[in-house]
């Protein structure tokens, strides 16, 4: 042993700053995890059971118009787009699928889009910080940091980001912005509402759209079903739904709960400064104690057997 | 040996005999490639011809052109083996690391070298399988130094995976300096080693877990079966399995094909390391065993494990793959048999990397319409990266002092 037991504990007090120093300041959560939220902060409601679908999905077209996206793949008077249940694509922001309704003649349409949770999984989940929740409700991407690990996808409960695989230079993950630099950050509703033919969507502050919902529901209790979808869904999100039949039945997952994504990371995170700080001294003590050991047996001119360390292995007969 | 052993010779260090010393074994340059026409070196190089061309596939058309990943399956074996099974399986260095100089227990020290030797290479390897499954890698560095996103866990894989190589680093540079025979930095690289060491075990706890712990925000997507808040912990327990696994298979594999370097240990007393290992195997498996059912009957899952194929599959993971080898080694310890720990030694790296499989690939997006199978391109990828990684080791362990002691150093512990 050529290092002498100061040594070593200035070695080992070294690393351990170099851990904690290196790795996670205090505020680390604050960004996503201390959201409050601002009350003024916008939302939109959409009612499903005012959607026509067929022959319309102007709110895809606004969005592809919005966004420089190339033409949809199925003009709108292709009935067959309904035949499958399509995803947001990078190339599409923003898609209106089919459900069976009550009737053969009163199918149900539903769009779907970022929902714009109040604290996004894909904000907490990326590296880079490459999302931001913004004041007024919008989650918004920012390509320029983006490594592309695609994280935040595996994160989104709603299947939400999609990713250019076929770019080798500058894949970007792509996903609806909420219109936030075209409109959203002066005030004015996003594309797709604008677009609507039959007021579908409602845009307003989170909180009025809440009350506006409410009213809807006990107004018309044979029409909606008595839930507000994204009121408290993972916390709640900027996009909230109403719906005739069960959320379940149109396209929504309702096993996702209320728990706000980021707290399901938060408390691991928590421990890990632990395990930083109390690691070194736990091992170090371990080292410090055999060490000690084979000292004492030196100096009492013992011979140490291998089992005194641990009795870790039988002699092989 | 010979090149070890071979007489110091005090030439400026890029000198024709550096070359033939060196690197080409005491050979000619034309012997020495001619001594490289093996059939296994054949099948090496076969096995590039093909990944080489999809690498340049991969980096000038995009994750598309050789992927099947899609918006809904946004992770493959890139991340299922290449990474995941990638990082648990090089836990074998900070285990030995820890085992050797942190808990004294000196008889495995001949085993420590090849085992950091090996996890070293393994990052190194997670890095580039990590550089073709990222769509923009060269900003690798951007969660250290340009955008920090301090609230996810892959920030604290990024920088704990960043620092751990750096730790690798520097409890390989002992070795590299013994090679270059320079004494005076070999003695300074063997102080820091020591404190490498510590942090390594910090760092590794950390990170090992955290790659489970990635999951957990996952709760939607990942099978309740595989879900659990327990996941870190079932991360880190099963990579030091995988990792005592590893030294054990690739003790036994360097003692069969590095005759030369290993000759100076017996067959007896190599198996005697190996039923000691088999014993630590056996502990910590049925410790992962027993985690992964109180991970069960903590989220009351019971009704799962009969519910569909997957509840059968999930049994095959922990009855078959970590239950059984847990009971191999048992049984190999009982009757000092080194040949049924090796067999379980295989056991439990296959079920490991079945683990991982499963988390990042088969449990994932298991109530998606669309499900994910790779490419065979994919595929061709993951084997290259390993070949690479096979050779890299065969030509650092024929130069360097790692499955021997250097003469000059015998009895020089640290």
């Amino acid at each position: 042993m050529n290092i002498n037991r100061r040594d070593f504990l200035k070695l080992a007090g070294v690393a351990a700053v170099r851990v904690a120093a290196g790795s996670i300041p205090s505020d680390s959560f604050a960004s996503v995890e201390e959201f409050s939220g601002n009350p003024d902060r916008r939302g939109v409601l959409v009612d499903t059971t005012q959607c026509i679908g067929l022959n319309c999905r102007r709110c895809e077209l606004a969005c592809a118009k919005e966004h420089n996206l190339p033409p949809l793949e199925k003009p709108p008077e292709d009935a067959s787009v309904f035949n499958e249940r399509r995803r947001t694509h990078p190339n599409q922001f923003t898609v209106v699928n089919r459900f069976p309704g009550e009737t053969e003649d009163t199918p149900i349409y539903v769009k779907r889009q970022c929902m714009h949770c109040d604290e996004p999984a894909c904000a907490s989940a990326c590296l880079v910080k490459a999302f931001t929740k913004t004041d007024q409700g919008a989650v918004v991407y920012d390509a320029s940091v983006c490594i592309g690990c695609r994280y935040c996808m595996v994160a989104c409960p709603f299947d939400v980001p999609t990713y250019e695989y076929g770019s080798a230079l500058h894949p970007r993950v792509r996903k609806c912005t909420f219109c936030f630099e075209s409109r959203l950050k002066e005030g004015r509703p996003p594309a797709c509402v604008e677009a609507c033919p039959r007021e579908v969507m409602t845009f307003g502050r989170r909180e009025d759209l809440i009350k506006v919902a409410r009213q809807k529901i006990a107004r018309h209790p044979d029409m909606y079903v008595d839930h507000i979808y994204g009121e408290h869904e993972v916390g709640g999100t900027s996009w909230m739904y109403l719906s005739k039949k069960p959320f379940e039945e149109v396209g929504f997952r309702t096993d996702l709960g209320t728990t706000p994504y980021p707290s399901l990371t938060r408390n691991y995170l928590s421990a890990a400064p632990l395990v930083m700080a109390i690691w070194p001294a736990f091992f170090l003590s371990i080292y410090l104690f055999t060490k000690r050991k084979d000292e004492l047996a030196k100096q009492n001119g013992k011979h140490i057997d291998n089992h005194t360390h641990g009795d870790n292995h039988k002699e092989t007969k | 040996m010979s090149t070890v052993t071979a007489p110091v010779s005090r030439q400026p260090l890029i000198a024709p005999n550096f070359m033939r010393n060196k690197i080409f074994l005491g050979m000619s340059p034309r012997d020495y490639f001619k001594s490289l026409m093996t059939p296994g070196h054949m099948i090496a190089w076969a096995i590039l011809a093909v990944g080489l061309p999809v690498t340049f596939q991969r980096f000038t058309g995009g994750l598309a052109a050789v992927t099947n990943l899609t918006d809904a399956n946004p992770w493959g074996i890139w991340i299922g083996i290449d990474v995941l099974c990638g990082v648990a399986l090089a836990a074998g260095g900070f285990t030995m690391a820890t085992i050797v100089h942190i808990f004294g227990m000196k008889e495995y020290k001949a085993l420590v070298r090849p085992a950091v030797l090996t996890g070293f290479l393994g990052y190194i390897l997670v890095v580039v399988g990590l550089a073709f499954d990222l769509g923009r890698p060269w900003r690798l560095p951007y969660p250290m130094f340009v955008s920090l996103g301090t609230s996810s866990v892959m920030f604290e894989v990024g920088w704990c995976v960043a620092l751990y190589l750096g730790c690798q680093f520097v409890e390989f540079l002992p070795p590299l300096f013994e090679w270059l025979d320079a004494k005076k930095l070999r003695a300074w690289a063997m102080k820091l080693a020591l404190g490498a060491t510590v942090m390594a075990v910090v760092l590794s706890t950390l990170h090992q877990s955290s790659l489970g712990a990635l999951f957990l925000i996952a709760p939607g997507k990942l099978h309740p079966l595989w879900y659990s808040m327990y996941l870190p912990v079932f991360f880190i327990i099963s990579a030091v399995s995988g990792g005592i696994g590893m030294v054990i298979i690739e003790a036994s594999l360097a003692h069969r094909y590095f005759k030369k370097q290993t000759g100076h240990m017996s067959h007896r007393d190599l198996d005697k390391l190996i039923l000691g290992l088999a014993k630590g195997g056996a502990l910590v498996l049925f410790m992962y065993f027993w985690l992964k059912v109180i991970g069960i009957a903590h989220e009351h899952q019971w009704s799962l494990l009969f519910a569909s194929g997957y509840g059968l599959w999930f049994l095959v993971e922990i009855v078959g793959f970590i239950l059984t080898p847990a009971f191999i080694f048992m049984y190999a310890v009982r009757n000092l048999n080194a040949t049924w720990a090796r067999v379980a030694a295989v056991w439990t790296v296959a079920g490991l990397v079945l683990n991982r499989l499963n988390v990042a690939t088969v449990a994932l997006n298991y109530n998606a319409a669309e499900r994910y199978f790779p490419h065979w391109k994919e595929i061709a990828v993951t084997i290259t990266i390993f070949t690479v990684g096979v050779m890299i080791y065969e030509f650092i362990v024929n130069r360097m002092p790692i499955l021997l002691q250097h003469p000059d150093y015998v009895g020089d512990d640290h």
